[in-house]
């Protein structure tokens, strides 16, 4: 128990087990809990107490940047920088630019909220003492981690490990730095 | 039909992982595999040697000419646009309406819209004569003092196409990056393992990650669902705006979506239905999703026949005699094999779909699923070419009759579409793992998808 770790590792074989230790181990006051599933769970976000995301915020300001953008690039173009007279229609001539308008808008809120996603979740990133565990590969398969973090304040390894041990999970592993 | 379930036999989650994975990772190739990918590498020689031919000697090598100036190239263009509406349509409009089956298709569907629309963008940059300027429908500022014409339908076209491809790679991707994690997991060798790692950008599959990638991904369908009814509308109005005969007309926009869907669905099935064979998917993509996408495409296609009579009632209601006149151009003209083959494979043949048995047949669907491709390529033919070759005065009428490189072209493209499907299969999971892990746990938890 000398060499620093990353935090303290269960496996479960079933999703229901993994939302109920989380809810557990939230409730008997870990603060640091995480939880690692092959698919998307309800209810674990709420269970590791994931507080709501930002990303459809920032989809929201990258679609009205995209629109807003776009429209000013085609009224720039044809009233300021280079107005041309065709047949009499004014130079703003807004309907014919709502269809570049509408399509600038789509891809930045996509772009937007892509990327808002991936930078919130900390990714791209390549190395994680996670995967340090061997057990872990199967995190992508068919197995559901509960990981108790070692940063979090007052935590004591020994505690943990009977905390975890009275989840039953099939195995419970150090996670190295 | 909600008691059969979406997964056939005995599947579990470590089951489905490596059943998908490892056709990616460890079965061996097939036979067969191997002499369609030969097959069609052959075929994609041809395109891109005749698109190498095609510039240096220009566009007067296909049968294009005054007044026919849009020829197989714009229609190819359109078709094969709207075959990749059906992918978008699979993972945007059923993912927002929760249609759990389409679990097991989108992945290969949004492969499909990929290189669909990707064949699509190439068609106009041949057309223009001197591709390589095709640059200049991009805004930047510049030398030359001039800016697109914003008021111009081929410039919304350029918008609405590349805006449609990137958002589309970006579905694409954000749906794979899980996958990749698990070939990265379950890879064979270290090389595979660091680019599927790569690529997998160090995903680990942790609760707010999946929470906010659900958010995202769900934000992604709403925002791709308009861009399936947009680009194909944009396409119709490059159509619509102009004043011939044949293309001036305020039904095009939902007639082209609708067509889309149509030869788009076809399409799936006529990659679904080997796929599933020779991979041994049969659990995974059941008769019940064939049966699903033959009834889009019924009803897609009664849409498209309601354009049909919509076209002609139009033209006859509008008492116009150049509309009249393309109409029964259309009807008795030099193209009138055209128009009456567009009517035998769009309209009537598909009516079998209403039959249980049709739907539930592999062959007859997979046969539909080609003519309902072949009545579409014609429809767009029929549109382009006709429409053009007799306008207002007679004296300027012509006829266009494709050279050897119009068909070289339009069969090249096919091959190369198949040959990057044929490699995708091999390279990336072609059924969406997670999803299919999950539909399993609702399984299990008792929630009938």
């Amino acid at each position: 128990m000398s060499a620093p770790i990353y935090g303290l590792m269960a496996e479960f074989a079933s999703a229901d087990k993994l939302v109920a230790a989380a809810r557990e181990a939230r409730e008997s006051g870990h603060p640091r809990v995480e939880a690692y599933s092959p698919f998307p769970i309800e209810g674990l976000d709420d269970a590791v107490g994931f507080a709501g995301s930002r990303v459809p915020l920032a989809t929201l300001i990258g679609g009205i940047v995209g629109g807003g953008g776009g429209f000013f690039l085609q009224w720039y173009a044809a009233v300021i920088d280079y107005p041309i007279n065709i047949g009499g229609r004014p130079p703003n001539s807004w309907p014919a630019f709502i269809p570049i308008t509408f399509e600038m808008t789509v891809l930045f809120a996509a772009l937007t909220a892509v990327v808002a996603m991936f930078v919130a979740n900390g990714l791209p990133k390549l190395r994680h003492p996670v995967f340090n565990v061997r057990e872990f590969d199967h995190s992508t398969r068919n197995r559901f981690f509960l990981c108790l973090r070692a940063d979090a304040p007052k935590f004591d390894a020994a505690q943990a490990r009977r905390f975890l041990e009275r989840l039953e999970p099939l195995k419970i592993v150090e996670v190295p730095l | 039909m909600a008691s059969t379930p979406l997964i056939r036999g005995r599947w579990g989650y470590a089951s489905i992982t490596d059943k998908i994975a490892d056709i990616v990772l460890r079965r061996p190739t097939h036979w067969i595999w191997g002499v369609g990918l030969l097959v069609t590498l052959v075929m994609s020689v041809f395109f891109f040697g005749a698109m190498g031919y095609l510039f240096t000697r220009g566009v007067g090598i296909w049968g294009v000419n005054i007044p026919v100036a849009w020829g197989f190239a714009i229609g190819n263009f359109v078709w094969w646009i709207g075959i990749g509406h059906a992918g978008t349509f699979i993972s945007a409009f059923l993912l927002l309406l929760r249609q759990k089956w389409r679990n097991s298709i989108n992945r290969f569907a949004e492969a499909m819209t990929l290189f669909a629309a990707g064949i699509a963008g190439i068609w106009p940059i041949l057309h223009v004569g001197r591709p390589w300027f095709a640059y200049w429908l991009v805004p930047y500022p510049n030398v030359m003092n001039y800016w697109p014409q914003w008021r111009s339908p081929l410039v919304w076209d350029f918008f609405a196409i590349s805006t449609y491809l990137i958002v589309s790679l970006v579905f694409w991707y954000v749906g794979l990056v899980p996958d990749l994690a698990t070939l990265r997991d379950r890879a064979t060798s270290k090389t595979k393992a660091m680019v599927y790692g790569f690529f997998a950008l160090g995903w680990r599959g942790e609760a707010r990650h999946w929470a906010r990638y659900e958010i995202a991904y769900l934000l992604l369908g709403g925002l791709a669902a308009p861009l399936v009814v947009s680009v194909h509308s944009i396409v119709s109005l490059d159509f619509a705006v102009g004043n011939t005969p044949g293309y001036h007309s305020t039904i095009f926009p939902p007639y082209f979506v609708a067509g889309a869907l149509y030869s788009g669905f076809a399409m799936v099935l006529t990659l679904a239905i080997p796929m599933r064979h020779f991979f041994g998917l049969e659990d995974f993509i059941t008769k019940r999703h064939l049966d699903n996408a033959a009834k889009i495409m019924l009803a897609t296609g009664l849409i498209v026949a309601y354009g049909y009579c919509m076209e002609v009632f139009t033209a006859f209601y509008s008492n116009d005699e150049y509309e009249i006149g393309m109409t029964m151009n259309r009807f008795f003209g030099p193209y009138a094999f055209v128009y009456w083959g567009v009517i035998t494979c769009n309209v009537v043949i598909p009516q079998l779909l209403w039959f249980r048995f049709a739907r539930y047949n592999v062959w007859i669907l997979f046969a539909l699923s080609l003519v309902i491709q072949l009545g579409m390529w014609s429809e767009r033919f029929m549109i382009v070419v006709t429409s053009l070759s007799r306008d207002f005065l007679p004296s300027s009428w012509g006829l266009f009759v494709p050279s050897i490189w119009d068909v070289t072209m339009l069969i090249g493209s096919i091959g190369f579409f198949f040959f990057l499907f044929l490699c995708f299969i091999r390279v990336l999971p072609a059924i969406t793992i997670f999803e299919m892990r999950e539909l399993k746990h609702e399984e299990l938890e008792g929630r009938q998808p």
